[in-house]
């Protein structure tokens, strides 16, 4: 959804600052030291990143728009994603920035400098905030900043911004670059003459072509083309007239020919600059002594201690997101309980009320029960990130993700989708390259989470009689241990398929920093969190809204007036019966059971469940299975609840004894059982496998930009899971294992 | 270059010894992406540990740490 991002158009009459930086060095913490609690969130119309920016006021009353651009270690691009924040630097994003602020890291500055250089040659005034000069100094590292500005043609201002050192400055310092906008060159970066002709060219051939108009960002355009852009045009870049790409292919063709590598050829001379700019200004220890990083690392990523701690972070977490997130989750139910009783006791009985009540309120329940698991996963993530440790568990682990075509950070992700798929999604974002986000958030729906485990439960306890047993296990524990070990196996597989069909690529990689251990600042920690809630509240909040009363009203009309009818006469009889109070109220269950059930089977979903009953009954599922499923679509666990309706029994859940029963006692219309342990077996490989869930539906949506990707995991989830109960229940019953 | 100069890639360095970068070779993005971490022609770089799996390795360049595969640092040949 786009509308976020219109919400608040960034302000025509602030001047524009963009902040850049790597990775890891501090950029979060020096844009909120900047601004404060005012930051606004919104999205790329078209792309999944989020694009924060604040108003920020600085010395002598000017205020400034501040917009936040994806941490990054240079401004090739591989993804759209990155393309566009390397258009608003260059100028063709919506406006120009009128200056950028270059967030460095001290400790490493020769990394840092090989970007800041990239942003210095396109022209615009810059400020770099020197951050981290305490450890800088702690590990005997020496800048000489006035040495810094004069080679760079930069103010350059040290900061410590997790305390908040050096904030103040940085304001004057931009106030002045904005001001004063007239920017001192830097040195030229050494280019042999073959390369300058080529850049000359491309140029030219920018200019010619009115894609931008100043020669100084024509150039450092084509040099970004240069790099960017894939010799077989298999590359997501967009917007980028065809003559240019081919005049960008036919210059690194030629280079080819005469033996030269332009990549080589520009980032070396840009590095070679950097390591001048280095020898003049930085005086480190030759030998960097020992640091308490590397100390920690001998056993955080050492053969045994680093798979015991992997292992121990790992089942917090997942203990965090399963348990500890249990009491906020059944807060929300019971609220969303209670206010459905409340508005159904204050409003009269009727189609608005059921649908404020059915579908609004329980739309909205369904929403907000995602909340602590995602705020949970994201505090730790937060955590382990800014702590220095998930690029460690990364490492520690990639050798085992990369089996299956996945990255090591692809790891927690993936743990987090067997408590929920929900939060497990949103958690890809820690993946750098699209193509690995979207593997890994497609098969993330395959890992069992936890609304199927009720259906397990209900199911295990129906088909198999207590006591059965299989070896020395219970049959149920049995079946259930198979079920999780099928979404691992499918999972993974599902992976490597992807990975070598629809989502086919470039071998996928790991270059990983690991940065110094650090202490997380708290504040940016929970604004962090409180900045993913919001999102998912306002974007994936709304068309999980939306899919809610959808599936509210399929499952209600239309209404049968002849059952509303016999029920009102049902219960006339009761009310002039003499029956004691217990005797009437459940007399009075057993009505609403069973119009409710009447109503549900004469529903467009009761319908549709006849309709594809021909469909799943080779799979052992008659249509009241079906309308079961039909039902689960609003998520997993309320399969339970809306199979109770339809065989008339009310406010089940999996531990129901009477559910249990009729499933038991339920028989096709020849005779035979419905619910046999293979039918059961059925069921449940058939919701490991299916996409049962519009929440995750609407998070893929909201995180691959689109509706492409989440209907094709959809339909490659359903054919699997039909295939798979399919297979099971064919070859089972041929087996003879059908009793 | 001269047959003397002890040429071998980057994999193949042991764990704790420096090397300096002659040549990068591969897939290119792969070679770009590397390149841009700081690993052109005459950076120094010391092979930190590797993981405990045995793959991938920490490596230690222009004072920071980073992490590649095997298969990568095989197409990184040092002397």
């Amino acid at each position: 959804m786009s509308a976020p991002a219109l919400a608040h158009p960034p302000s025509a009459r602030h001047a524009l600052v963009l902040v850049a930086g790597n990775p890891n060095s501090g950029k979060s913490t020096v844009f909120n030291a900047l601004s404060g609690a005012r930051t606004r969130v919104a999205n790329y119309p078209g792309v999944t990143i989020d694009r924060r920016s604040a108003t920020v006021a600085l010395t002598g009353g000017r205020a400034i728009e501040l917009t936040d651009l994806p941490g990054t270690y240079s401004l090739a691009a591989r993804s759209r994603e990155e393309q566009i924040a390397v258009e608003s630097l260059l100028g063709r994003g919506p406006r120009r920035p009128d200056a950028i602020l270059v967030v460095a890291d001290a400790t490493a500055l020769a990394r840092a400098l090989y970007l800041t250089i990239e942003i210095l040659e396109i022209g615009h005034p810059v400020v770099i905030a020197l951050n981290m000069t305490d450890e800088a100094r702690r590990d005997g590292i020496d800048i000489d900043v006035e040495r810094l500005e004069a080679l760079t043609g930069a103010r350059v201002i040290p900061t410590v911004a997790s305390k908040g050192m050096g904030t103040d400055a940085l304001r004057a310092a931009l106030a002045a670059a904005i001001e004063r906008p007239d920017v001192p060159r830097m040195p030229d970066v050494a280019r042999s003459s073959a390369l300058q002709a080529d850049l000359a060219e491309l140029e030219g051939l920018i200019l010619s072509e009115r894609v931008m108009e100043r020669p100084q960002e024509a150039r450092v355009w084509a040099q970004w083309l240069l790099l960017s852009l894939e010799h077989d045009f298999g590359d997501e870049l967009t917007n980028i007239p065809a003559s240019i790409r081919s005049g960008v292919h036919r210059v690194h063709e030629r280079a080819t020919a005469a033996g030269r590598n332009l990549d080589l050829e520009i980032i070396a001379g840009r590095y070679h600059l950097v390591d001048r700019v280095v020898s003049e200004v930085c005086r480190a220890p030759a030998s960097a002594r020992r640091s308490w990083t590397d100390r920690v690392d001998a056993f955080l990523t050492h053969r045994i201690g680093g798979a015991v701690a992997f292992a121990a972070v790992m089942m917090v977490v997942f203990q965090a997101l399963f348990s500890w997130s249990e009491p906020a989750i059944a807060a929300i139910e019971d609220t969303v309980t209670a206010v459905q009783a409340f508005v159904s006791s204050v409003m009269p009985a009727g189609p608005l009320t059921s649908l404020i009540v059915d579908g609004v309120i329980a739309g909205v329940g369904n929403v907000v029960v995602f909340v602590p698991q995602i705020a949970l996963l994201f505090l730790f993530i937060g955590l382990l990130e800014d702590l220095g440790y998930l690029a460690r568990a990364a490492f520690v682990i990639d050798r085992v993700m990369r089996a299956v075509g996945l990255h090591g950070r692809a790891f927690v992700p993936m743990l987090s989708g067997f408590s929920c798929a929900i939060p497990a999604v949103m958690a890809t974002r820690t993946l750098e390259s699209r193509t690995d986000r979207l593997l890994t958030m497609l098969v993330l729906p395959l890992t069992s989470c936890s609304a199927r485990l009720p259906i397990y439960v209900l199911v295990t306890a129906t088909v198999f009689a207590p006591g059965s047993r299989v070896g020395f296990l219970s049959a149920g524990a049995m079946a259930l241990f198979a079920m999780y070990a099928l979404s691992v196996v499918a999972a993974l597989t599902a992976a490597a398929v992807l990975r070598r069909t629809v989502l086919k690529g470039p071998a996928p990689t790991l270059v990983l920093e690991l940065p110094p251990y650090r202490l997380p600042v708290f504040s940016v920690l929970l604004r962090g969190v409180w900045q993913r809630v919001r999102t998912f509240l306002l974007d994936a909040g709304t068309v999980i809204l939306a899919l809610t009363i959808i599936l509210w009203v399929l499952l209600s009309y239309p209404k049968d007036p002849a059952v509303a009818a016999e029920a009102g006469q049902a219960r006339a009889a009761l009310a002039s019966a003499a029956l004691a109070t217990e005797e009437r109220e459940a007399r009075l269950v057993e009505i609403e059971s069973r119009e409710n059930g009447a109503q549900l089977r004469h529903s467009v979903a009761g319908r549709v469940g006849r309709l594809i009953e021909p469909v799943i009954a080779p799979l052992g599922f008659d249509w009241r299975i079906g309308v079961g499923i039909l039902g689960a679509f609003a998520a997993r666990e309320v399969f339970v609840g809306t199979l109770g309706v339809v065989f008339d029994i009310a406010g089940a859940d999996e531990t129901n004894e009477p559910l249990r029963h009729v499933l038991r006692a339920a028989t096709w219309p020849d005779g035979a059982r419905l619910m046999t342990p293979l039918a059961g077996v059925s069921l449940m490989v058939f919701f490991v496998l299916a996409c049962q869930c519009m929440s995750t539906v609407a998070i893929v949506k909201r995180e691959s930009g689109g509706w492409r990707w989440p209907l094709f995991m959809v339909a490659y989830m359903t054919v699997l899971a039909y295939s798979a109960s399919l297979l099971v229940y064919q070859v089972g019953s041929r087996l003879g294992w059908g009793l | 270059m001269s047959a003397t100069s002890n040429r071998r890639p980057l994999a193949r360095v042991p764990v704790g010894s420096t090397a300096i970068v002659s040549r990068v070779s591969g897939a290119r993005r792969v070679v770009r992406r590397l390149l841009e971490m700081g690993l052109v022609p005459g950076t120094p770089v010391t092979v930190q540990r590797e993981a405990p799996l045995g793959d991938p390795v920490e490596l230690r360049v222009r004072n920071y740490a980073l992490s590649i595969r095997r298969s990568d640092a095989l197409g990184i040949e040092v002397e």
